[in-house]
């Protein structure tokens, strides 16, 4: 079990049972659980939605899309079957946030994604979690064989006469398999490739059926916001960004860990106050703010509240709130080079660009920093990216392609000086290794 | 659909709401590239080539995954777009081989031509490029892995398109490779399918790899000499030492009534026309054994010994003493040739071939009742079909493909009656399994007959329907409108009029009757029958052909089975067979003939020939022009495409022969002009009548052919005088296929049952040519039992 952090700028909402023991189904009642779900069971179901809308919660899973509108673009009526299924295939470096949920507060997805089923009429929901959290699919299996146990699912739950079945299913590890397309492809015993659309899975998604897809920590904020009001959470943050979300700070950081704080949170506070700062006196290169998709930021740049729309504006993404905090050591072409091994090894392969413009980048990048970089290269490493970016079939080209542009962009001169024939001065000066090796 | 109306390049275009962008630009003439789109299949966005710009989004979307919207406005070819296309080939060209001067696809080749139109020529990658040991799958199906661009139309067309699934994709990523079901190796149908829809040279076909340049070949359009769907193969050819040889078949002409689709024969199964033991010159039986000859020599010994049995016997038999056999697999010009001298010159009625259907029952039942029969298009299109008898995955691969395509692309209903649990199954939405040879009870049971209900029910089958099954099965079927309705050779004479009456309860119901080869029809409709004449005339009533053709033999003659009795009495003196076996076909013993005078026409030594006193080399339907008319009645060009130095076309010796028994050649083939193309009746000439046949010539502008060797000569007098056969000459000869109306020939007759011998071909047999075919017998599937492969 990961060591919890805490900061006293934290408020805790989705982390309110960290450490708690709240895995224990009882525990987890002792601490409001299963509330929300009752209160929803008395709740039309526009009035879910309409609770959700109103509290300015957005997907957690990076694209920050308004979750109670997505709910909302299922159809009432529906002769297939409509389903609600929970995105547990956290694989973004730089992001543990689902871990924790999983690991500390099971119970808060279950409820959650019976709270949603509710909401879009379903009776099926799936729980997916990643194929590397194994031993976290063993506390969701526990928490789901408790739930059935008490009646919480099933036939007639509470009473209410309302039937409603939980499943989880493990990944087989790919990171493509995040992207919710993919995953119902994946959910239904098929390669893990994403779907064409339109038709979009609120209409047509698993097995064909009207299907509802939410990160997890998205359905582990609903609970808390049918009971405390759209009101309540929505005030937590800023504007259009309601309430709390994890961020998880790593890398050159003196306490790394997954914080929660409201939407909007200052990101240089976030580095130096709640991180801590960089260690051993050295100072901040850069920061990618939201996963490894996201684009990177300069010192210069972190002055900057951390909602979705305040770093579009900065020309980057929330993403998935995964912090990555880079020190003066670190050779920024290795980063690079690490960051586009993941890209290429997780690409699906389905489309040109992303398949042969990720491997490209990386057999590129490979030479460029063993020190056989040529200066063309520089650009056509840029050429590469940017004739990536918005042509790929789903946006894992386009989480390959952001990143790479902006190290370019940014650290031009630091890809020159890694030319004819230099070794990587970064090396040479026996640094430590880059994080995320 | 209503239509919508969009901008495409500054361009007003019009097309109905849910076309592919892609497809409504083609239909404008603009073209939008692209490698995993293909017509007909499930939809990719893979390539990201047919990306374009669409106002008011955001991001280059793809035209194959983009259905139009009304005033859409879309750029296709500007500045942006011709980028991510050039970065695309880029990219792909980083990886892909630059073999090109040794690849099969070289120069028909779609990445060639994309990077030819965006002018990626340069490589920005100095790194190597990804490498993956070549395959082979199967004695016809090689993989060139680093060369695949993973379009995945291969994995579609085979799982999709054939019901076969045996394609598949494996590992992730730039190792994402396809693979084979088995390992290492192929299990399917080796249609071949994969290869043709290869944009690029990483499928590869065994029989044509690395033997020639595209360039290098002649590629000619004609028909199939296999199976009795008739799909136009195109064949390209080359000259060798031996004359033309033919080195590729493949579909890249979809004009045909196949469009894309080929199977194993179709598309390999052309190198028996190069097998070592072809015969290429005549044998004359000298001293007991078989040796070679002159043609000249043979001809005059044929000729000879023709016109004496003929003559001697005449007083009493006339030319009864004379057999003749004709082909499944010659043309139309020489079948209804054949029937002609047979019963002009040889003065003989006794004509047969190797019946494989009830054509004939077909005619008597439609007599007078046009448009009854369906066309091999009008499977792809009919709401609903029901399938009497018959495996089309072995037997009709087309028909298959045909009414697979419905199914899946326009939701037809199949019903499926059959003894067996054939593999359409998967495709029909009603699948009754009879008893074997219970297909005619079947018939008579959804006309209405409830006793025969119980004869239905197989309790030997697992899958066994119930009484209310078949009922249900019954009252779907009845109540399809427009449903084309096929059977096999399991229903014949009677049967087949009792289903062409139920037919005839159901609104716009068409019929298909099912033979096995590539001529049966045709043969049939010829008059290659004891009893019947070109058109299903009746001899009885032969008074067309009487004027047409002169004194004619009255009585009818003796069948396949009734000329053996006759030669085991001694009582046949000569047998005539053109390019049939029945010897090694029809296991008739050889002994039976060592009496009379026995000619072959064939390519090879065939049982047949083994026992004959003068054997002549033939050349095949690819060495020759012609027409053949399909299972359906469709009516198609055959186009020489190759020859082999010194084979002749049956044609040809036909006519050699008549002359060298001192006939008119003239009154045989009208060639020639004026009063001579009257074919001898003479009439025209010395009555001061008309010529009928130059006034037909003149009527349809048709020049009077110039030879006696020129089958279009014939071609003249069938779509003259045999009925259904006036179609659009003009339409004929530019490859198009025409139904033919088989309700106006004549009365016909219903023919003895027992002298219909299904082939039992399957995928990987075609009765001689199979034989002597390398690639049908080398394919593994050849051996195995049961082909069949699981569905997905």
């Amino acid at each position: 079990m990961a060591s919890l952090v805490s900061h006293p700028d934290e408020v805790r909402v989705i982390s309110k049972r960290f450490g708690q023991g709240a895995t224990n189904i009882d525990r987890y009642l002792e601490l409001d659980g299963y509330k929300a779900v009752q209160k929803a069971l008395a709740m039309q179901p526009d009035a879910i939605i309409n609770e959700v809308k109103n509290s300015g919660l957005r997907g957690r899973g990076g694209a920050g899309f308004s979750t109670g509108m997505k709910w909302s673009f299922v159809p009432k009526q529906s002769a297939k079957p409509k389903y609600v299924l929970c995105n547990g295939d956290e694989s973004e470096p730089g992001t543990c946030k689902d871990r924790l949920i999983f690991e500390h507060d099971p119970h808060t997805v279950i409820e959650g994604a019976m709270i949603a089923a509710l909401a879009v009429g379903s009776h099926t929901a799936y729980i997916y979690i990643r194929g590397e959290y194994r031993y976290l699919s063993v506390i969701m299996q526990k928490a789901i064989k408790d739930a059935y146990a008490k009646g919480f699912l099933g036939k007639n739950i509470f009473g209410s006469g309302y039937d409603l079945d939980i499943y989880w299913h493990g990944g087989a590890g790919a990171y493509e398999v995040g992207e919710e397309s993919a995953l119902m492809e994946s959910l239904e015993g098929k390669r893990g490739i994403p779907r064409i659309r339109p038709p979009f899975p609120a209409i047509v998604g698993l097995w064909g059926g009207p299907t509802v897809i939410n990160n997890a920590e998205t359905l582990a904020a609903v609970p808390h916001i049918i009971l405390g009001g759209a009101d309540w959470y929505a005030k937590l943050g800023t504007p259009k960004n309601g309430g709390t979300r994890l961020f998880c700070l790593s890398g050159n950081l003196n306490k790394p860990g997954v914080y929660e704080l409201p939407m909007g949170y200052n990101l240089q506070k976030m580095i130096y106050e709640v991180g801590g700062g960089i260690p051993n006196g050295r100072s901040l290169k850069a920061v990618v703010p939201g996963g490894s998709s996201t684009p990177v930021l300069l010192p210069e740049e972190i002055d900057v509240p951390m909602d979705f729309d305040s770093l579009a504006k900065a020309g980057t993404m929330l993403g998935s709130g995964g912090v990555v905090v880079l020190d003066d050591t670190i050779c920024i072409v290795k980063f690079a080079l690490r960051t586009i091994k993941f890209y290429q090894h997780e690409s699906c392969g389905w489309c040109i660009p992303c398949r042969e413009g990720t491997d490209w980048l990386k057999k590129t990048l490979t030479r460029f920093h063993a020190g056989a970089g040529l200066k063309k290269d520089i650009d056509n490493i840029y050429y590469l990216a940017e004739n990536m970016l918005g042509k790929t079939f789903c946006p894992l080209g386009d989480a390959a392609a952001m990143p790479t542009m902006a190290f370019v962009k940014k650290f031009r001169k630091e890809f020159e000086d890694h030319l004819e024939g230099k070794p990587c001065p970064f090396e040479k000066a026996g640094a430590a290794e880059p994080v995320m090796a | 659909m209503a239509d919508v109306t969009l901008t495409v390049d500054d361009k007003k275009i019009t097309a109905p709401a849910g076309t592919l962008l892609i497809e409504a630009c083609k239909s404008v003439g603009i073209e939008i590239p692209s490698f995993c789109y293909y017509p007909g299949l499930s939809l990719q966005g893979a390539c990201r080539m047919c990306v374009v710009k669409i106002e008011k989004m955001p991001k280059l979307q793809t035209a194959c995954t983009t259905v139009v919207t009304e005033g859409m406005i879309v750029a296709t070819d500007n500045d942006e777009v011709r980028q991510a296309r050039k970065a695309m080939v880029e990219m792909l060209l980083g990886n892909h081989p630059l073999d090109c001067p040794v690849c099969d696809a070289g120069g028909e080749c779609e990445l060639q031509d994309m990077a030819f139109s965006y002018g990626a020529s340069e490589s920005k990658f100095i790194e190597a490029k990804n490498h993956k040991e070549e395959q082979q799958w199967s004695p016809v199906v090689y993989f060139d892995r680093p060369r695949c661009i993973l379009c995945y139309r291969c994995v579609r067309v085979c799982g999709e398109g054939m019901d076969v699934w045996a394609l598949g994709v494996q590992n992730r990523g730039v190792s994402s490779i396809i693979a084979p079901n088995e390992k290492d190796h192929l299990e399917c149908e080796e249609c071949g399918m994969c290869i043709d829809i290869c944009p690029v040279g990483a499928l590869t076909s065994g029989a044509y790899r690395y033997k020639t340049r595209p360039w290098e070949m002649n590629h000619v359009g004609t028909i199939c000499t296999h199976c009795g769907d008739g799909c136009k193969t195109t064949l390209g050819v080359r000259r060798c030492d031996t004359g033309m040889e033919i080195v590729r078949g493949d579909n890249r002409d979809k004009s045909g009534i196949n469009n894309d689709f080929l199977c194993i024969k179709g598309r390999y199964a052309f190198d028996f026309a190069h097998h070592k033991e072809r015969l290429t010159q005549p044998l004359i039986r000298k001293n007991g054994k078989l040796t070679p000859a002159t043609w000249e020599e043979a001809f005059e010994l044929i000729g000879k010994r023709f016109r004496e049995i003929r003559d001697e016997v005449r007083d009493h038999d006339g030319g009864s003493a004379i057999g003749v056999i004709g082909s499944n697999r010659t043309t139309n010009e020489e079948n209804y040739l054949l029937s002609k001298f047979a019963r002009v010159v040889l003065k003989t009625n006794n004509v047969d071939h190797h019946r494989t259907a009830d054509f004939p029952a077909l005619a008597a039942a439609l007599h007078g009742k046009p448009g009854k029969t369906a066309s091999m298009r009008e499977v792809l299109n009919a709401p609903a079909i029901l399938l009497l008898g018959n495996d089309p995955t072995n037997q009709h691969p087309l028909l298959a493909w045909q009414i697979r395509t419905n199914v899946r692309l326009r939701r037809a209903k199949l019903y499926v009656i059959n003894s067996a649990p054939i593999k359409l199954r998967r495709q029909a939405a009603g699948f009754g399994m009879v008893p074997a040879g219970a297909e005619a009870k079947a018939v008579a049971f959804l006309a209405g007959d409830d006793s025969l209900l119980d004869s239905l029910l197989d309790s030997k089958a697992s899958d066994s329907m119930t009484r209310d099954a078949w009922i249900g099965l019954r009252d779907k079927i009845r109540a399809e409108q427009n449903m084309v309705i096929a059977f096999g050779s399991e229903l014949r004479g009677h049967d087949i009029e009792k289903l062409v009456s139920f037919a005839s309860t159901l609104t716009g119901a068409k019929l298909i009757c099912l033979g096995d080869y590539a001529n049966s029809r045709g043969a049939s409709e010829m008059g290659l029958y004891p009893d019947l004449l070109p058109g299903y005339e009746p001899i009885a009533s032969a008074d067309k052909f009487q004027k047409e053709w002169g004194n004619l033999p009255a009585e009818k003659g003796l069948s396949l089975p009734e000329m053996v009795e006759a030669a085991k009495a001694g009582k046949l003196k000569a047998l005539y067979a053109v390019g049939s076996n029945p010897v090694g076909r029809l296991g008739i013993d050889p002994f039976v003939f060592s009496k009379s005078f026995v000619v072959v026409q064939d390519m090879f030594l065939t049982e047949t020939a083994t026992i004959a006193d003068v054997v002549l080399p033939a050349a095949n339907a690819y060495e020759k022009t012609g027409t053949y008319t399909n299972t359906c009645g469709d009516l198609q060009l055959v186009k020489k495409a190759g020859e082999v130095t010194n084979t002749k076309p049956d044609f040809e010796m036909m006519v050699r022969i008549a002359d060298a028994m001192g006939s008119d050649v003239s009154g045989l083939v009208p060639f020639g002009s004026g009063t001579h193309s009257d074919m001898g009746q003479t009439r025209g000439a010395q009555s001061g009548e008309a010529d009928s046949h130059a006034v037909w010539l003149e009527a349809h502008n048709l020049e009077p052919k110039m030879t006696p060797f020129d089958p279009m000569a014939i071609l003249d007098e069938i779509q003259r005088v045999v009925a259904g056969y006036h179609v659009s000459r003009v339409n004929l000869l530019a490859g198009n296929d025409q139904h033919l109306e088989i309700a106006e020939s004549g009365a016909s007759a219903i023919q003895n049952p027992e002298l219909i011998v299904p082939a039992n071909d399957d995928l990987f047999s075609s009765g001689t040519l199979g034989r002597y075919s390398k690639t049908l017998n080398s394919v593994f599937e050849n051996k195995s039992a049961d082909a069949e492969v699981a569905a997905d």
